[in-house]
């Protein structure tokens, strides 16, 4: 998110889901959104049948393949490489934007130069993507009247994350397919309320709406809200407290609904870490892998125990209601209130209305938010005022960048933190599964979603499998510089030969003992989509 | 939705009443926006008009039989008439027609006050006996873990079949047979499994009838009795709405939110299927406290006085950079907010941080 909010100024999805089916074009890079996002592929379905041009860029063979004209089968860990191509070809071909990029934009000639040299041949070496297959997908995608980018994890969960969403708004920017509706960019977002939890301000930098905490202003105002003095400095990421733990530095942690030692990567680093924690508390409605590490665990109430809201992928404020009493009697709103209140800060709201109230009061684009508003109906922000509609697409008018212009950023090509080699001759791709989420720790205690899909399976291509001698069913080793793990195969097409493929869902076929510790430099979110392993035969 | 081009504005008459709408919509969507009642049984808004089940037949002045509403488009100064004597012979006589091979056993059926076939045979007082003859008599198919198929109650609206080759793009479905013998079945009549179905349960939420219902929820309570409760889903960042159905203080189904501007009714097996985690017996209930490195059952009070005292001691010997938070993406947007307050103002310290990047 940091990517996109660099470049254009909000850390979010530009448009609404329901515009993917006006678009005459969409690129989707990185989202396997059939399964990732069942519902949004029903608006990518839907675009389908309108007739739009389909491009896939990813390195499985998702089912969205079957309706692309063009798969862009790239390496992983070669984005950046193949935007750059496409802006190199686009801008060869002359399809770029030019007014747009006069009016709205700053920055071109710095990414002129810099994709000069991603010609198609080079960007074939680097992607493995063929030359026809770049320049077919960069006119489609500069061609369409209105074109959208729905990018999922396999944009942003690598250490050039940050890098590759910039380079998504490149391509966006040169041709101008932003700032209209059915145009712009989607970054699809995992958890249910991913981008109410960045917006919410539990982030080291930054309060409530993305107001930094180094800015004496907002400080002032945060203080005065709030009634105490406010640290200037910039605290520590999510991944940076856990190092800290490991080192000794850091003593007292507080986790919910989380569950890092099954979902964070490299959780043997991450066990030491949690293990080294002075004192350890976990709030969450099942045990997990990281409630065992805890001095002390709380009890969590589900969504359908209490008030609230949550804010979906298109900035979209929705609430959810209370359908039945929480099991341990507390939401966690109200143990926040309690802890609080105990150690000596007086926190008292009657209803999570009052604290959506307050949080209207300091972020201006949740201003005119309030529950009276969202019982009528959902808003997108920015919402500056109760008389505002909400905003259904982003930067039509300006970017919210300061001096109202998008910048072009040059980047050039990294490739992944590790890479394969003699002893570790794959690459491993980690991504979700339709029917199960996350830690699996909701959808595992399904029984017809377990009676139907009940394990993890390796997805191995029939190359590789034939290479190795090894049949459907049969069960490996996979093994990476940090760990092991035993599962069956599934010897799959989806899987390009020297790439394999493992979701996270299951606790017995724990994907992050494998995963590469190398993370963005900027963001600190993992390196997921790409670490190398070995396979045997067990 | 304003990716969309405003058609021109005209002028028509529905019952003698002078109403504006935007050229390009059919007669069913004008009289549905404008609050005019018009029956139908194989129309959803997800799926492109069919036209089959004749019930949304309205007359227009000029034209010398009834048309279908769902699939003709209006005309400046089209003169419309919803209900008529014939109208409503007419209806009640197709109806009757479906009736006369339905089971009628609305007195068991999971989808009675659900309905659309039960209400407008009540509105159109249409007689299951008016026409007599072969009934079907076909085995209840409950091949999976999810949704229960009764062959006996399909009205042959094609819904189903339509929703899942046309909005899902899959085509597990499709109509088999001819004349009596069509039916809705899957490939061969085998199981749907993995390899052909998404288990989303779009057919169910598609079905006009007791056809085709989820099955985890069968005989938990009948529709009327139900509190629905509009909230919006915990899995994944697509935000769907939906309704949870609850009976005796448990949730016992997930139903569609047709009005919803994200999913329109749409959802996927989570959504749908995946709320058997909230009263599952695994929910962590008290607080815990670890003693002699095992968990004990501890009080609010006991856990939260223990919390508070262990962060202020840490606090104070190490100092406001040693301790801090995880939120999380689960949470709501006031917990969030929370979370990040009570860092700042009760710890003293920005170590506070969401799983956005992880």
């Amino acid at each position: 998110m940091a990517g996109l909010a660099t470049s254009l100024g909000a850390g979010a999805a530009s448009n609404s889901f329901d515009q993917i089916s006006e678009a005459d074009a969409l690129l989707i890079f990185g989202s396997n959104t059939t399964e990732g996002h069942p519902v949004i592929s029903i608006h990518v379905n839907k675009a389908i049948k309108n007739g739009a041009r389909i491009i896939v860029a990813d390195p499985r063979k998702i089912e969205l393949v079957k309706w692309a004209d063009v798969w862009l089968n790239l390496k992983p860990g070669s984005n950046i490489a193949l935007l750059n191509g496409l802006v190199h070809v686009i801008l060869k071909e002359g399809l770029y934007n030019r007014d747009f990029i006069e009016k709205r934009t700053e920055g071109f000639e710095d990414l002129k130069d810099a994709v000069e040299k991603y010609t198609p041949a080079h960007v074939h070496e680097l992607t493995g993507v063929s030359p026809e297959k770049l320049v077919e997908a960069a006119r489609i995608y500069a061609g369409a009247k209105n074109a959208m980018i729905l990018y999922g994890l396999g944009v942003t969960e690598h250490q050039t994350g940050t890098e590759n969403a910039m380079a998504v708004a490149n391509l966006a920017l040169v041709c101008g397919h932003i700032g209209r509706p059915a145009t712009g960019i989607m970054a699809l977002r995992g958890q249910n309320n991913v981008q109410g939890a960045s917006d919410m301000g539990p982030a080291p930098a930054a309060f409530t709406g993305y107001q930094p905490v180094t800015d004496p202003k907002v400080r002032e105002k945060f203080e005065k809200a709030w009634g105490v003095k406010l640290p200037s400095k910039p605290g520590l990421k999510s991944v940076e407290m856990l190092d800290e733990a490991k080192k000794g530095t850091f003593k007292g942690l507080f986790i919910l609904g989380e569950d890092p030692a099954h979902t964070d990567p490299d959780i043997s680093h991450i066990r030491q870490a949690l293990a080294s924690v002075e004192f350890l508390v976990v709030q969450d409605i099942f045990h997990t892998e990281t409630t065992r590490f805890a001095h002390v665990v709380l009890p969590g109430a589900s969504f359908a125990e209490k008030e609230g809201t949550f804010t979906n992928g298109e900035r979209r404020v929705q609430r959810i209601r209370k359908a039945v009493e929480p099991v341990s009697g507390k939401a966690e709103w109200e143990v926040f209130c309690e802890i609080a209140s105990r150690m000596g800060y007086q926190m008292k709201y009657n209803h999570p209305s009052e604290i959506m109230d307050e949080i209207a009061s300091l972020a201006p684009i949740y201003g005119g938010i309030s529950y009276a508003r969202l019982d009528q109906g959902s808003i997108q922000w920015p919402c500056p005022t109760k008389d505002h509609p909400g905003t259904a697409t982003l930067y039509q008018e300006m970017f919210s960048r300061p001096g109202g212009r998008a910048r072009f950023i040059a980047l050039e090509h990294k490739g992944s933190g590790e890479v394969p080699d003699a002893d570790y001759p794959f690459v491993l791709i980690t991504g979700r599964r339709r029917e199960h989420y996350n830690n699996g720790s909701m959808t595992r205690r399904s029984k017809g979603i377990m009676e139907m899909f009940p394990e993890e399976l390796l997805e191995l291509s029939p190359a590789d499998a034939a290479k190795l001698g090894i049949k459907h069913g049969e069960m490996v080793k996979v093994s990476s510089r940090r760990g092991e793990i035993k599962v069956k195969v599934r010897v799959f097409e989806r899987s390009q030969e020297g790439n394999v493929f493992l979701a996270f869902h299951h606790q017995d076929v724990l994907t992050n003992l494998l995963t590469s510790p190398h993370r963005d430099p900027i963001t600190g979110t993992p390196e997921y989509k790409s670490c190398a392993v070995r396979i045997e035969k067990l | 939705m304003d990716g969309k081009q405003a058609g021109k504005l005209i002028k028509i008459l529905i019952n003698q009443k002078q109403i504006d709408c935007e050229e390009g919509k059919t007669i069913l969507e004008v009289c549905r926006e404008a609050g005019i009642f018009i029956p139908t049984l194989c129309f959803d808004p997800r799926l492109e008009p069919y036209g089959g089940c004749r019930l949304c037949l309205v007359e227009v002045k000029g034209i010398n039989r009834p048309l279908s509403s769902c699939t003709t488009p209006i005309q400046d100064g089209m003169e419309i008439t919803t209900e008529s004597e014939n109208l409503t012979e007419l209806r009640r006589t197709m109806l009757s027609l479906i009736l006369s091979n339905h089971p009628n056993d609305c007195l068991r059926c999971e989808k009675a006050g659900d309905c659309s076939l039960q209400e407008l045979a009540f509105i159109y007082d249409a007689a299951p006996a008016r026409y007599e003859g072969e009934r079907w008599d076909l085995p209840k198919r409950e091949d999976n873990p999810f949704i229960t198929f009764d062959p006996n109650k399909c009205i042959l609206c094609g819904r189903c079949v339509n929703i899942c080759k046309n909005v899902m793009l899959k085509g597990a479905i499709d109509m088999t047979g001819r004349g009596f013998h069509a039916k809705p079945d899957t490939a061969f009549g085998k199981p749907l499994s993995p390899e052909n179905c998404l288990f989303c349960g779009q057919c169910v939420s598609t079905c006009p009838t007791g056809a085709l219902v989820e099955k985890p929820s069968a005989r938990t309570g009948r529709h009327l009795s139900v509190k629905k409760v509009k909230t919006t889903c915990s899995y994944c960042g697509t935000g769907c709405s939906f309704f949870l159905n609850v009976k005796h203080g448990k949730v016992t189904k997930v139903t569609s939110d047709y009005d919803s501007p994200v999913n329109k009714g749409n959802l996927c097996i989570k959504g749908r299927f995946g709320y058997e985690f909230i009263h599952h017996e695994d929910r962590i209930k008290t607080p815990l406290i670890k003693e002699g490195g095992k968990f004990r059952e501890a009080t609010w009070d006991e856990a939260l006085d223990l919390i508070a005292s262990r962060f202020g001691a840490i606090k104070e010997k190490y100092g406001p950079d040693a301790v801090g938070a995880f939120s999380s993406s689960r949470c709501t947007n006031e917990e969030n907010y929370l979370v990040s307050k009570w860092v700042r103002t009760v710890l003293g310290s920005n170590n506070v941080d969401n799983c956005a990047r992880v």
